[in-house]
């Protein structure tokens, strides 16, 4: 089924509402690493009862809000690179401490975007493999599997209408059965021992609608 | 007495030599030590292998010393950016060799280097490409991957205020590499901002101790540019 069909008069998630549920579903008093693309976004929608502590793999915690026009100062940014500010009680610190902070297991979420997910965890989002493709990894691999859930953050569909959410992924691996948990724009779903558990649909959308553009993948609905 | 502190840039890496393995700090354009990088172009030395997070950004730092193919070998994490073209058509046309490696195991291979480690076991990277051919050990349960220490020549990083023993302190994220490349290159060349007295830095505050730096030199404070995303 064409998957521009399949989806008449679905009511898909915008970015900011994506955004908005995963920091929501972030709980209070945990340590964040938002990674560059579509998470970023996340970090504007923390509701005013919600402390977290925004982590950037660059070398600080505390990490609050982009300056205002005129107030940015280069020195101070996040892994995308764009200006950002330093909330009270924030700190600096250099590059093996913020990758031992991955790695030692001392962040408690991170948000990632991804190319495939496949429904054991299996995470690609670094490499295309295309011939004249540059590669770049950054810190994908180490923040994948060094935070304590890894949730991914992704257009359902690639930009030709295919799932991303795959039986096995096809592009160069990132992480191992790292990722427990995907938020798109048209379904929220837990991976759950090589499960893809459907806990939320888009309004209008049925899991049998999603089932179908989802091939090779069980999609199992919430028990 | 001890006195690090050099007159100029060029004084500091009159004894670069072609191939030399030289680690530059920053992350993008923060950190990125713009007048030590002019220097060592003006050095000539060629067939360089440099160490960075990127690879260049626009037309200075990095970038120009890339496009003056001054460069064989990159070891960095993240090549790819939307300013990063000088160093993209030299690698699509095979001009420059590529090390790719994930920027935890970048960070950890330099600090292993300035601490003796002679290698470590790490989860990162394990089952994807950039572990192909490399020694596995299952460690708890868990296949962890051997990574080397990256050794070098040189570093040059960039700091904020700095002694004449070498003691340094940095400025908000532009700290980023510097102080595990500070320990791991057999001489390692620091700017700052300003020459604090011996003594007037705050000991509780200085991130880099003075044993790991070599050379210090002044530079005027310019605010750092923008560099690395599309505007």
């Amino acid at each position: 089924m064409n998957a521009l069909v399949a989806l008449q008069g679905v009511k898909r998630w915008s970015r900011d509402a994506l955004a908005a549920r995963v920091a929501a579903d972030i709980p209070n008093g945990t340590v964040v690493n938002l990674g560059i693309g579509l998470p970023t976004a996340v970090a504007n929608h923390f509701g005013p009862g919600q402390e977290v502590m925004l982590h950037s793999e660059n070398g600080v915690i505390g990490m609050g809000p982009a300056p205002m026009p005129g107030e940015e100062d280069f020195d101070l940014i996040n892994a995308g690179k764009q200006p950002v500010t330093l909330r009270p009680g924030g700190c600096f610190f250099h590059h093996a401490d913020s990758f031992a902070m991955m790695r030692g297991g001392h962040i408690d979420v991170c948000v990632l975007g991804a190319f495939e997910v496949a429904p054991n965890g299996d995470l690609a989002n670094w490499h295309t493999g295309a011939a004249d493709a540059i590669p770049a990894v950054g810190g994908a691999m180490d923040l994948a599997i060094g935070a304590k859930q890894t949730w991914v953050m992704m257009e359902y569909f690639t930009k030709d209408g295919r799932a991303k959410l795959v039986a096995a992924c096809r592009y160069p691996l990132t992480g191992q059965a790292c990722v427990s948990r995907l938020y798109t724009d048209l379904a929220v779903i837990e991976l759950v021992d090589g499960r893809a558990v459907v806990t939320d649909l888009a309004p209008g959308l049925s899991l049998a609608d999603l089932q179908v553009l989802t091939p090779g993948v069980t999609l199992v609905g919430r028990a | 007495m001890i006195d690090k502190i050099l007159a100029s840039a060029a004084a500091a890496l009159a004894d670069v030599r072609d191939g030399a393995t030289v680690l530059i700090g920053g992350f993008g354009t923060a950190g990125q030590p713009n007048e030590l990088i002019d220097a060592l172009v003006e050095t000539g030395a060629r067939n360089l292998v440099v160490v960075n997070n990127n690879a260049g950004n626009g037309e200075t730092g990095l970038a120009r010393l890339i496009g003056l193919k001054r460069v064989r070998k990159i070891i960095c994490s993240f090549p790819r950016q939307a300013d990063s073209h000088h160093f993209d058509a030299l690698y699509r046309s095979g001009a420059i060799e590529l090390e790719l490696v994930p920027q935890g195991n970048l960070a950890e291979r330099i600090r292993a280097a300035g601490a003796g480690i002679g290698g470590f076991y790490t989860p990162t990277g394990s089952g994807t490409p950039l572990a192909a051919g490399k020694e596995t050990r299952e460690i708890d349960g868990r296949m962890h991957v051997l990574e080397h220490p990256i050794h070098a020549d040189f570093a040059l990083i960039k700091a904020e205020r700095g002694d004449r023993w070498g003691n340094l302190t940095y400025r908000m994220t532009a700290r980023n590499f510097g102080p595990v490349m500070a320990m791991a290159a057999k001489t390692t060349v620091a700017t700052v901002h300003e020459i604090a007295e011996l003594g007037s830095l705050d000991p509780e505050a200085i991130v880099t101790p003075g044993l790991f730096v070599h050379r210090v030199v002044r530079i005027d404070r310019a605010a750092t540019a923008a560099g690395g995303f599309k505007h």
